[in-house]
Formats: structure tokens, sequence, C-alpha cells
């Protein structure tokens, strides 16, 4: 398989795990600190308000996305180049989309800690 | 941020790595999954590693919401990415794997990432208008917009 759908495959592991991660993040906040609501209103309230999140669902369905969009990745190109790449970008899409859609401050302590991980993850899994 | 919230950083981190190294150490009990004899995935649901990374892997996700829940998507990324390095460590040690210098390198510079974003505000937006009731986090400084060390 050429080196275009590889990195096609990569893109589209990097752009659903993204969007995935920020619909979580959008989901948990909106709900408030899980913990002390699960201390207000018990464990069985919390996973009712978390299972019935629109934004947590559809998190979920890019999650399942980013996963076959992994497995079908790795059919075509190696593990060695497929794995680093696509965690190490994905840290780094985190930081765009979330500074873009959950309006967060990524100041630059955040992008050097996103790049310095990146970096990391991509040596680690050579 | 308190210590409470510290240790589910850590919980994430370390039930991300156990679940990985269960799921990888029971899946060496079954080799290479080819088209032939993918049939065998479902008998890997019975084997007690594979049963127990699953687990690990729920109560992993588990944490990562509740650590979302009052931390920014771009706090909790970097500063659970401790899990690499956890997962090296338990390769090494549990799986006999090669740890070589480039890896040494790739765990250095995780380390100095954590340590990068773990030192400032775990929340920088404003907690959304609670719908049921529920105060916003004691940390959450709504003066300054933006989450308090303590």
């Amino acid at each position: 398989m050429s080196h275009g759908y590889v990195w096609a495959g990569i893109g589209a592991i990097v752009v659903s795990a993204t969007a995935g991660d920020v619909l979580q993040s959008h989901a948990m906040k909106r709900l408030g600190d899980l913990g002390a609501l699960r201390r207000e209103r018990g464990l069985a309230y919390v996973v009712r308000r978390v299972a019935s999140s629109p934004s947590f669902l559809l998190g979920l369905l890019f999650m399942a996305m980013a996963f076959f969009s992994l497995l079908v990745t790795l059919s075509w190109g190696e593990v060695s180049v497929v794995g680093p790449a696509a965690a190490s970008l994905t840290f780094i899409g985190n930081a765009a989309a979330a500074r873009i859609f959950l309006k967060e401050q990524v100041d630059g302590r955040r992008w050097l800690a996103a790049c310095f991980v990146a970096g990391g993850v991509a040596f680690l899994a050579r | 941020m308190t210590i409470r919230k510290y240790l589910v950083l850590l919980a994430v981190a370390v039930f991300a790595s156990c679940g990985d190294v269960c799921l990888a150490r029971g899946m060496r009990d079954f080799g290479a999954v080819t088209s032939a004899n993918w049939r065998w995935l479902l008998s890997a649901l019975l084997n007690p590693w594979i049963v127990g990374g699953i687990v690990l892997l729920i109560l992993f996700f588990s944490t990562y919401l509740t650590a979302l829940s009052w931390a920014d998507l771009t706090y909790v990324a970097p500063a659970t990415a401790l899990s690499y390095v956890i997962m090296a460590a338990l390769g090494k040690a549990f799986l006999h794997e090669n740890v070589t210098p480039s890896h040494w390198l790739g765990i250095a510079l995780i380390t100095v990432g954590v340590g990068v974003v773990a030192s400032g505000p775990s929340r920088t937006t404003r907690e959304h208008p609670a719908r049921h009731g529920h105060r916003p986090p004691q940390e959450f400084d709504l003066r300054r917009g933006s989450g308090s060390e303590s």
C-alpha cells in the first residue's frame, strides 16, 4: 500500500481520536465534577447522566471510528510508523482542537508539554 | 489541585498501562491473529489476562472521564502520558521486552512534558452552568477565570 494511503489512514485516526477526546471533554465539563456528583446523588445517577449525554455518545462513536481506522491503517503500514505517528499527532491535534472548540487557554506551557509528550511517544514507540 | 485529584490522574496512567500490558500478555497465548484464525479472538475473551485487561481498561475509562470533569483536555492528556513510561517499565519487567536508548530518550521527554503541564493550572475554562443543582469545584476561582492551585 502506498505512503499516501498510510498517511491518509493516520489522518483519519488523528481526526477521529481528537474529535472523540474533545466531545468526551465537552460532555464531562457540562456535567461538572463527577466525584462530587457521585457523593451527592450516587453512582447510578452519575452513570445515567453520563450515558444520556449526546456529546458522550457521539464521542464514543468517534473513538470507535479511531479504533477501526487504526486497525485498517495497521493492515496498510508498519506498526512502528502508524502507532507513534498517530499517538503523537493526536496530542498536537488535541491541543489545537481544545483551543478552538473547548475555548481552553492553551498557553506556551501546554503547547510545550504537548510537544514534549508527542516527541517522547514517537521515540518510545520506535 | 488536591491530592485526591493527583491520585485520579495517577490512576488513569496506571490503569491504562496495566490494562494494555495484561492484553499484550494475554494475546501472547494466542499468537498472531490472521483472517484464517480470527475466531481465536472470541476464545481470547475467556483468557484471564484478557479479562483482567478489559476490567482495567474500563477502570481507566472511568477515571479518565472523572479527570475530564474537573480538568482541561490539554491538561489531562499530557499529564496522564506517564502511562507510556509505566508501560515501558512493565514491558521490560514482566514481558522481558528490550528498552533501547531511544526508549529512554522518549521516557525522559514524556517525563519533562508531564512535569511542565502538571505545574500549571488544571482548568482554564469556566464551569458550565449547572443544570442539576451541582456546585462548581471548590478550587475553581471564578474571579480569575482559571483554576487556582492549592
